[in-house]
């Protein structure tokens, strides 16, 4: 009976599991390594890890970033190199999350948080300076009014760093290659990256 | 046998006849306001279900009231009026829809023990059918009303001043009438049988098990739901919209309170589509009686005529679920070439076996399979003839 058939399709999805998510009100787990909102590192003493070099800033194919260093007060050094990001800024109308700055980055200083969801609604808030973009005390992500945090997303904030080997090799992978974070200490490697499947 | 006439109203008539009868209106009204909404709702839901989707979820529990938010949202918007309109037709046509979809359901039994009783309930105190109305000519009435219905969609298209709606409208009359055509030939065996025109009266030739649907033969009562959805223009039959092609058809001009009356008018259509069909081939509220007395009059007749209601609802959105649109071309010749004469033909056999039936000097069986036969012999060559006229056209090379 072809002219039937397609009753019974439809009739039999009615049984069927719903594939929708109720989104606002759960949300999908998202992968470790996504590209969000990006924050600034501190080490584990509370130092600040950007050294004002500039280099995100000249990486960035959408050029928003923009960052001007200077030299750390002697007495009370922002950060354990010669100098500091003294201003650092981060234009979201146009960054496009490619994460060539955290490539770049020879401390390891900018990483993306998994955070995508939010929404301000004027210019300046879109431009997100050094203060907001900083971890705090707790080596967390600051969470701003118009961004959807929820329970347990403010952990995962450097997820690319620990899913690549330098310059791809094989060997060095999950081999420890980055230094400590504030709250987080030495995060360890993801498992299982190789192509045969194996790790430490 | 029901009386003629509602007992109410073949004694004198005073305040509280007049009174009865407002109250059944009312309640009449509500019921189907009530009724459309909740289909508007059922049809989101179910179809959402049937794509694996959830729908509507938001308003109120299951997103019951989306409905009602969505009708209150319409009322607020801007009600636009295109330059080009015939202004008076264009604010006329969206009520040419409603009122006829109200009026239908008048004459729709909804409930009353048919099958131990006589039909009639007892309201405050007054002998009286469980419908607004009992016109002697209830099935005619109920033809009128959905042909005045199709004006309402043919005149919104022609006065919006615009082209698409145009199309949509042109469609729409040649759809509605060509199908009107089949659905009345498909009541006309129920009405032959029946011997009445009065929807109650059908409903009580129906009250022992006897429903039209298999003493008509199956036949009538399928030609009567495929034209019956082409009237209402549901999918698969929705050409009059079409939004793929035509934007949104004959209401592509429309905004606000009046696209609201015509999506009102196209649901509550679909209910009192289902009611009628209910009406003429299921035996209306006839069912299994038990229990005691105030069961059997109020509960259980209602009860089972909602519940086939709910059926042809069921159906109604099943087959928006699972068919494609019609082409132009292929609705025409399904109209004319398959349920007219289908209708036609069924209907000269079932009088056959009436006259048959009636008369003792005749064979009724040999009357019966003769006429089967015939009829079937008769769309055979039919086929044939459309399948050579086709093959002739495709070596001309009219169509492909």
């Amino acid at each position: 009976m072809g002219y039937l058939d397609g009753f019974r399709v439809t009739f039999k999805k009615l049984f069927e599991q719903r594939v929708t998510q109720q989104y606002p009100a759960e949300k999908q787990e998202k992968p470790v390594r996504l590209h969000g909102r990006h924050v600034l590192n501190r080490y584990e003493d509370g130092m600040e890890k950007c050294i004002g070099c500039e280099l995100c800033a000249g990486v960035c194919p959408a050029k928003c970033i923009y960052v001007r260093g200077k030299d750390n007060p002697v007495d009370d050094p922002v950060s354990p190199g010669e100098r500091y990001g003294f201003v650092y800024e981060i234009n979201y109308l146009r960054c496009i999350h490619c994460d060539l700055c955290v490539e770049a980055c020879p401390t390891e200083a900018i990483t993306e948080s998994k955070l995508f969801e939010f929404s301000f609604t004027n210019r300046y808030d879109a431009i997100y300076t050094r203060d907001e973009l900083l971890v705090d005390g707790d080596g967390r992500p600051r969470q701003l009014p118009w961004e959807d945090w929820r329970e347990g997303e403010d952990e995962w904030t450097s997820g690319w760093m620990r899913a690549t080997s330098p310059s791809g090799d094989v060997a060095f992978e999950n081999t420890v290659a980055w230094s400590g974070e504030l709250g987080h200490g030495i995060r360890p490697p993801e498992q299982g990256q190789r192509a045969d499947g194996g790790g430490e | 046998m029901t009386p003629l006439v509602d007992p109410l109203l073949s004694g004198p008539i005073g305040l509280q006849e007049i009174l009865v009868v407002v109250f059944k209106v009312v309640v009449a009204f509500a019921f189907l306001m009530v009724a459309v909404m909740f289909m508007v709702w059922f049809e989101r839901k179910l179809i959402g279900d049937m794509q694996n989707r959830i729908g509507p979820n938001r308003a109120g529990p299951w997103g019951i009231l989306q409905t009602l938010a969505d009708g209150v949202k319409l009322f607020f918007k801007e009600d636009l009026l295109p330059d080009n309109a015939d202004r008076f037709v264009f604010k006329l046509a969206p009520y040419l829809a409603l009122i006829p979809a109200f009026l239908i359901f008048t004459v729709v039994p909804v409930g009353g023990n048919y099958s131990t009783g006589d039909g009639t309930v007892s309201l405050f105190g007054e002998e009286t059918l469980l419908q607004v109305a009992d016109p002697p000519v209830g099935v005619l009435f109920v033809l009128a009303m959905s042909s005045v219905a199709v004006y309402g969609v043919m005149l919104a298209g022609w006065s919006s001043g615009s082209k698409y709606p145009l199309l949509g409208s042109v469609r729409a009359t040649a759809q509605m009438i060509s199908y009107e055509a089949a659905l009345s030939l498909s009541v006309l065996s129920v009405i032959l049988l029946s011997g009445t025109l009065s929807t109650s009266g059908i409903v009580a030739e129906q009250s022992q098990w006897n429903w039209n649907l298999w003493l008509t033969g199956f036949i009538p009562f399928a030609i009567f739901l495929i034209s019956g959805t082409a009237e209402l223009n549901r999918p698969p039959f929705d050409l009059v919209e079409a939004e793929q092609e035509l934007v949104g058809g004959f209401h592509t001009e429309y905004s606000a309170v009046r696209f609201a009356l015509f999506f009102l008018a196209e649901f509550m259509n679909t209910v009192t589509m289902s009611a009628i069909i209910v009406t003429l081939f299921l035996g209306g509220p006839n069912g299994p009686m038990f229990g005691p007395e105030w069961l059997q009059s109020w509960v259980l007749p209602s009860l089972w005529f909602f519940l086939k209601l709910f059926v042809f609802l069921f159906v109604f959105v099943w087959f928006r679920a699972t068919l494609p649109r019609f082409r132009y071309d292929q609705l025409m010749d399904m109209g004319w070439k398959l349920l007219i004469p289908a209708a036609l033909g069924w209907f000269l056999i079932l009088a056959g076996i009436q006259v048959a039936s009636d008369n003792d000097d005749i064979n009724l069986a040999l009357v019966v399979i003769v006429g089967v036969a015939i009829f079937f012999a008769g769309m055979g060559l039919l086929m044939l003839a459309m399948r050579s006229s086709r093959r002739q056209r495709q070596l001309s090379g009219v169509t492909d």
